[in-house]
């Protein structure tokens, strides 16, 4: 049998073409093997072979999605291929929604088997778990070794049509798709045995986890505005300039709480970012382009909102657990309400 | 984040430039942005038409603040 053809998808970074400031680079194909392609290379053997390698600026893909997706589809094709692999992308929020978006269209419209890796917290993985195999990684590049030795044997299986098993057995994030099989006990010996481990405090596990479906209803409207008082959050790590809480510019364990009291706009004299996932010589240039209290002060004096409130909180949301963000903003909410703000803009890069 | 404030019990606006990351994590009221470096802005615009256009967004999400919403809705 001839060998199995590969075209790898990874980002500038893996690329090492650069970091944030090339992440708006263009979809470029190169043959061969580049970066972690290398990895799954010797983990493939002779099995398969990666003919190519396609690069996209992470930034890129995420803002120009409707033109670069076409291009690299074709890229892909032109390759021709047998298997299809992206990433793995890890925490990386951008690059993993762009792993799971291309290996998606790659199997949508070129018909191949597809596999990309991420951690389970990555925005990618909710959005494409169900459509594609999506391998769970450890959420940093530490965990590159671990992941190409789950990932390289499910993409020979799938690309030689191969029945693949259940995710705890193939290490891929859970789809949904459940498999029907028999069980050596009957399902109320096992329902009892679970029943008197739970009650023994001993471990079990079930047999049909819950979704967990957490959705919060919209509150209702802003009724006057004119009179409200409105705050500003972002996850975008504007903070004043030095830093001064140490807010850490990835996996950030804490927010900060600043004064914006008679502050007309964010000047770059006085306030920069601390976010390490985006370029960050726009928001050091112009802090408002982040935060935009310039506008929110002009809208103020208009009588537009009633007040702008007088603090602002911010974190660097960069491979930050959810755990940590939904601690860091449940704290604060409390605050916000307990001063009767009305309302929040919050903004993301 | 958003989530915890909209739980907390204060309507909340999203603007960010990945608007299905915002769809997915379960904010309710999203205003794209321009772009992941300059949400609000972009530095080939002068100075003042830089202004103008982050004022059109921050608008557009004051005015997504004052529409009620039964679901997950995005602002174009």
């Amino acid at each position: 049998m001839s060998k199995i053809r590969v075209v790898h998808y990874i980002n500038q970074f893996y690329a090492q073409i650069g970091g944030e400031e090339k992440a708006d680079i263009k979809p470029e194909l190169r043959e061969g093997v580049v970066g972690p392609g290398t990895a799954f290379q010797a983990a493939f053997g002779d099995e398969a072979e990666i003919v190519a390698t396609v690069i996209c600026g992470d930034s890129y893909f995420s803002e120009n999605t409707k033109v670069a997706q076409p291009e690299i589809i074709e890229m892909v094709k032109s390759c021709k291929p047998d298997l299809f692999i992206a990433g793995p992308a890890f925490n990386a929020g951008r690059y993993g929604l762009a792993c799971a978006t291309i290996s998606n269209a790659v199997k949508e419209e070129l018909g191949i088997p597809v596999l990309t890796g991420m951690y389970e917290e990555n925005p990618g993985a909710d959005m494409f778990k169900d459509k594609i195999y999506i391998v769970a990684t450890k959420n940093s590049a530490a965990g590159m070794r671990d992941a190409v030795k789950k990932m390289a044997p499910l993409a020979l299986k799938l690309a030689k049509g191969e029945a693949i098993g259940a995710s705890a057995e193939e290490g891929y994030i859970p789809n949904g798709v459940r498999k029907n099989f028999f069980e050596k006990k009957r399902g109320s010996e096992r329902a009892v045995e679970m029943l008197l481990a739970k009650l023994a405090g001993k471990p079990f596990v079930t047999e049909y986890p819950m979704p967990a479906f957490d959705r919060v209803a919209p509150n209702p409207a802003v009724k006057d505005l004119a009179h409200a008082t409105v705050a500003l959050v972002t996850s975008g790590g504007i903070v004043p300039k030095g830093n001064p809480d140490h807010i850490e510019s990835s996996s950030a364990s804490k927010y900060g709480e600043y004064s914006i009291e008679g502050v007309q706009e964010l000047t770059s004299e006085g306030w920069e970012t601390a976010h390490g996932g985006y370029d960050p010589v726009y928001a050091n240039e112009n802090p408002n382009r982040v935060l935009p209290v310039d506008v929110m002060r002009d809208l103020e004096k208009e009588g537009k909102i009633g007040k702008l409130y007088p603090y602002f909180y911010t974190t660097v949301g960069n491979g930050t657990a959810v755990k940590n963000a939904v601690g860091f903003a449940s704290e604060f909410a409390q605050k916000l309400k307990k001063d009767q703000v009305d309302a929040v803009v919050l903004t993301s890069t | 984040m958003v989530k915890e404030i909209e739980r907390a019990g204060i309507p909340v606006v999203h603007i960010c430039t990945v608007t299905p990351i915002s769809m997915t994590v379960g904010a309710n009221r999203i205003v794209p942005a321009i772009a992941i470096p300059h949400p609000l802005g972009n530095p080939a615009l002068s100075h003042d038409e830089e202004k103008a256009l982050r004022r059109h967004i921050v608008e557009k999400a004051l005015k997504a603040l004052q529409t009620e919403v039964t679901e997950q809705t995005i602002f174009e």
